[in-house]
């Protein structure tokens, strides 16, 4: 067990690496952070000498090493954009996403799974077509136009809620939350629906799917013939049955959801870590771009080494065939 | 964590605190009828005054900290922390400033001279981003408390006009804080400057979080009339869906950076009035009329080089269309690459023929390319107001008479340098006039490239005639001659057609009925002069 931690570990810094040295050499193609930051008074001379103290005119190789080395030590380096360190710039914008990305993933859940057993227990009934229906439009729509629809309704039209940013905040130690002030909770909605979405009619329909497939097995029969209720039947044997591998998946979108809530912080100018790295793309702020994806390949990194840790200890079946095991 | 204490004395009465605390009440409530919720795209990047050249952060800080001479909506200059500015009598090298008596800092130190010197120098320094515009500066000294004087390098009459954005900072404060110079990124330190601020301004900072939200305050000790806006809220919004949305649901008074396709859907929204006005920026296509051969066209030679197929182009470009369809009725079409603010503009130049695409063919025919040619076609696609649907519209116009335009469309990061390394052979380039003066963009478009001209000359234009009428327009003195000279050079460059313009950009400002705010040519609103109904 020890040995599995250790080997993954290890590979899991390769990763890192790599996917540093991946962006770093992207980062060429991205633009010339010079051109936006000078005045465009600035002479050919002045340019060559912001490159030279940026050190852009080092090969990249030279710039990715450096990155490399200090990035060890905790140092990303200053901001072009907002001339702040980036360590800290990321940590400050940090909550915001993952408090947005935790109710989410928690709306995606409860709703997902209550509508999937809804439908796979009344699979004609009109209420199960609605829920199907809309759910295409789930995942049909893109979030943006989502984002921008919910909007219009509950914030130009209704006026019930806000259109922007997070509210009123808290700051607990390092940490700031929307989650203790009624403002904050109101600005919360719409973001969390909007990005929740896609991933609720996901699990929805895994777990629609996983108990249609579940009730149709021996043991269900089994159960309803000893005359168990339906209620101990469809809670306490199909939905356990059916929820391991929504967990499993459940846990693996939970990393894109931090991840792509980039268009959703967009939108509703959430202040997170998504709408910096739009924000420092633009303006070619290469220490918050290198910082940012770092810390994603970081994210996904430790949820699919917990995941991995997880099925060691959950579920033996899973060492063997997966497939094979289930059916 | 982020927020931001002023240096400013906190113990200021019952009411700043009161509106502190209205600052962090959900912006859905009501507002505080003196308190002004404003939204723009972008945030200012830093709060130090010299580190970035760039317009919303001034806009930002000309709240904060003043200028020597600022700038009226109608372009003429204001009395700022100077109340009068002239010429040396006896030596015309020289600009002399007569202070603002009594100014005081937030701090409560008081401005004089020495923090003027202190200022410049700071502004003029290596790391900072203004020294293009103090290029020519040899000295600047102190005469007397209130009197400082700017020696140049040789005479320079518009000299005064470069100062409307260079802000004034303590030199006592900026000394004891270790920021005597601007942000060094090589330094990998953070500047206390970049946060903390200090200014003579008529609003102190209660608290900024950077792109969330930054709140101003009124200074009390401010030498100006107590304006009717004592507090500004100001929230960037990126998206601009949400920022409209934001002003019709009531959670902002005044947005900023109206989206052109919004402008008259919000005019006809009760309660919202849009404020419309001219923007010193003009938008034009340039092209290499000096290269032997063009770097990605069809043909042997540079057809840009050619009289016919210049004129030819011009004759194609159909600029009522593109206000009418591109912009929305949002721009001034105009033949010359110059907004009417700029000193050197006449209407003779302004006006503009209407395509005649047989001429265009003709000529290109004559010309010597009967069957067209191709050529790539660079754009920007995140500066200007609508830029790549322009260049959309122009592709198709002049695919009209044969010429093939391959739309390479990119982000300002990679148009702007392509720009100024002459890699590029056809492009929309726009250009503000920060100076209000002809010679500005005869110095960055016209000139032959060299040391200190010529840094935009994608055109590669180089005529040693206009060459030197330019050098000698910077020293003129006798203003009468000078704006002879100006005229002399833009009928030469109309003549040559080294630019091709197309419009001068529009602004507007959304605010809700009740609000008065004028549009500012540079886009630099300021939040004095807003008056309530």
């Amino acid at each position: 067990m020890i040995a599995y931690i250790l080997r993954r570990l290890a590979q899991s810094v390769l990763v890192m690496l790599v996917v540093a040295l991946v962006s770093f050499s992207l980062f060429r193609f991205v633009g010339d952070p010079v051109a936006t930051l000078m005045g465009q008074e600035a002479t050919v001379a002045d340019r060559e000498a912001l490159r030279e103290r940026l050190g852009l005119n080092e090969p990249v190789y030279m710039q990715f090493a450096d990155f490399a080395m200090r990035a060890v030590q905790g140092d990303f380096g200053i901001s072009y954009r907002l001339q702040q360190p980036v360590a800290e710039l990321i940590l400050s914008r940090l909550p915001a996403t993952l408090e947005l990305a935790f109710i989410s993933g928690i709306i995606a859940f409860v709703f997902g799974v209550g509508f999937g057993v809804y439908t796979a227990l009344n699979r004609t009934g009109w209420l199960s077509n609605v829920i199907m229906t809309t759910s295409l439009i789930g995942v049909s729509l893109p979030t943006f136009l989502i984002g921008i629809l919910l909007i219009w309704v509950f914030a130009v039209e209704l006026q019930w809620l806000p259109s922007f940013g997070r509210g009123e905040t808290v700051d607990v130690g390092s940490w700031r939350t929307g989650l203790l002030t009624p403002s904050g909770r109101a600005s919360l909605v719409l973001p969390a629906i909007t990005l929740g979405l896609y991933q609720m009619t996901l699990i929805m329909r895994l777990v629609r799917a996983e108990m249609l497939e579940v009730l149709r097995t021996d043991y269900i029969k089994f159960a309803r013939a000893r005359g168990l209720t339906n209620r101990a039947v469809n809670f306490g044997h199909a939905l356990k049955n059916t929820l391991v591998p929504v967990i499993t998946i459940t846990g693996l979108q939970l990393g894109s959801i931090i991840a792509f809530a980039i268009i959703t912080e967009t939108v509703f100018q959430w202040p997170g870590v998504g709408a910096l790295f739009i924000n420092s793309v633009q303006f070619v702020d290469v220490p918050v771009m290198a910082a940012y994806l770092m810390m994603i390949a970081l994210v996904f990194v430790v949820i699919n080494l917990i995941v991995d840790l997880l099925y060691y200890a959950v579920d033996p079946r899973l060492r063997v065939d997966r497939a094979v095991a289930r059916h | 964590m982020l927020k931001i204490q002023n240096t400013l004395n906190f113990a200021r009465t019952g009411r700043t605190m009161m509106l502190a605390g209205a600052a962090f009440a959900l912006t859905l409530a009501a507002a505080d009828a003196n308190t002004l919720r404003w939204a723009r795209v972008g945030d200012a990047l830093t709060f130090d005054p010299h580190s970035a050249n760039e317009g919303p952060t001034s806009t930002l800080l000309h709240h904060i900290y003043e200028t020597l001479v600022g700038r009226n909506t109608d372009g003429s200059l204001a009395a700022g922390l100077a109340t009068e500015w002239s010429i040396h009598a006896e030596d015309p090298t020289i600009w002399v400033f007569k202070l603002r008596e009594g100014v005081q800092f937030h701090d409560g130190a008081d401005f004089t001279a020495e923090d003027v010197v202190f200022s410049m120098d700071r502004a003029r320094s290596e790391t900072s981003d203004f020294k293009g515009l103090h290029s020519s500066v040899a000295e600047v000294t102190a005469v007397d408390d209130y009197t400082v004087h700017v020696k140049l390098e040789g005479a320079s009459p518009l000299y005064v006009q470069n100062l409307t954005n260079t802000f004034m900072v303590d030199k006592g404060w900026a000394e004891a804080n270790g920021v005597v110079a601007p942000q060094d990124f090589k330094a990998g330190e953070e500047n206390f400057a970049v946060r903390n601020t200090n200014g003579t301004g008529p609003y102190t900072v209660v608290s900024r979080d950077p792109e969330v939200r930054t709140v101003l305050a009124h200074f009390a000790g401010h030498w100006g009339d107590v304006p009717q806006v004592t507090e500004i809220i100001y929230t960037p919004i990126k998206e601009a869906a949400t920022r409209v949305a934001a002003l019709l649901s009531g959670e902002v008074d005044f947005v900023q950076d109206v989206p052109v396709q919004d402008i008259v859907r919000l005019e006809q929204t009760a309660g919202i009035k849009v404020t419309a006005g001219p923007e010193n920026r003009t938008i034009f296509f340039g092209y290499d009329v000096s290269s032997e051969k063009l770097i990605s066209a069809n043909v042997d030679d540079n057809p840009f080089s050619k009289p016919q197929v210049r004129e030819a182009l011009a004759l194609t470009l159909d600029r009522d269309a593109i206000q009418q369809v591109v912009m929305r009725g949002q721009s001034q079409p105009s033949g010359v690459a110059m907004p009417p603010f700029v000193n050197g503009w006449t209407e003779a130049m302004h006006v503009y023929s209407a395509p005649d695409y047989d001429k265009a063919k003709a000529l290109l025919t004559e010309a010597g390319y009967p069957d067209g040619f191709s050529v790539d076609f660079h754009c920007p696609n995140d500066r200007y107001l609508n830029d790549e649907a322009i260049c959309q519209a122009f592709v198709g116009m002049v695919g009209r008479i044969g010429v093939k335009a391959n739309l390479v469309s990119q982000s300002r990061t990679i148009h702007f340098p392509a720009i100024q390394n002459n890699e590029v052979d056809f492009y929309l380039l726009g250009w503000g006039v920060p100076t209000f003066d002809s010679a500005y963009i005869f110095d960055f478009l016209i000139h032959s490239k060299e040391d200190k001209r010529g840094g935009w000359n994608g055109s590669r234009y180089s005529n040693p005639e206009v060459d030197a009428m330019i050098k000698s327009i910077a020293t003129e003195t006798d203003l009468v001659a000078r704006n002879a000279t100006v005229a002399k050079i833009w009928e030469k460059v109309q003549e040559d057609r080294v630019l091709l313009a197309v419009h001068n950009q529009l602004l507007a400002y959304a605010v809700k009925d009740g609000i008065n705010l004028a549009a500012h040519p540079e886009n630099q609103p300021k939040m004095t002069t807003v008056t309530f109904d």
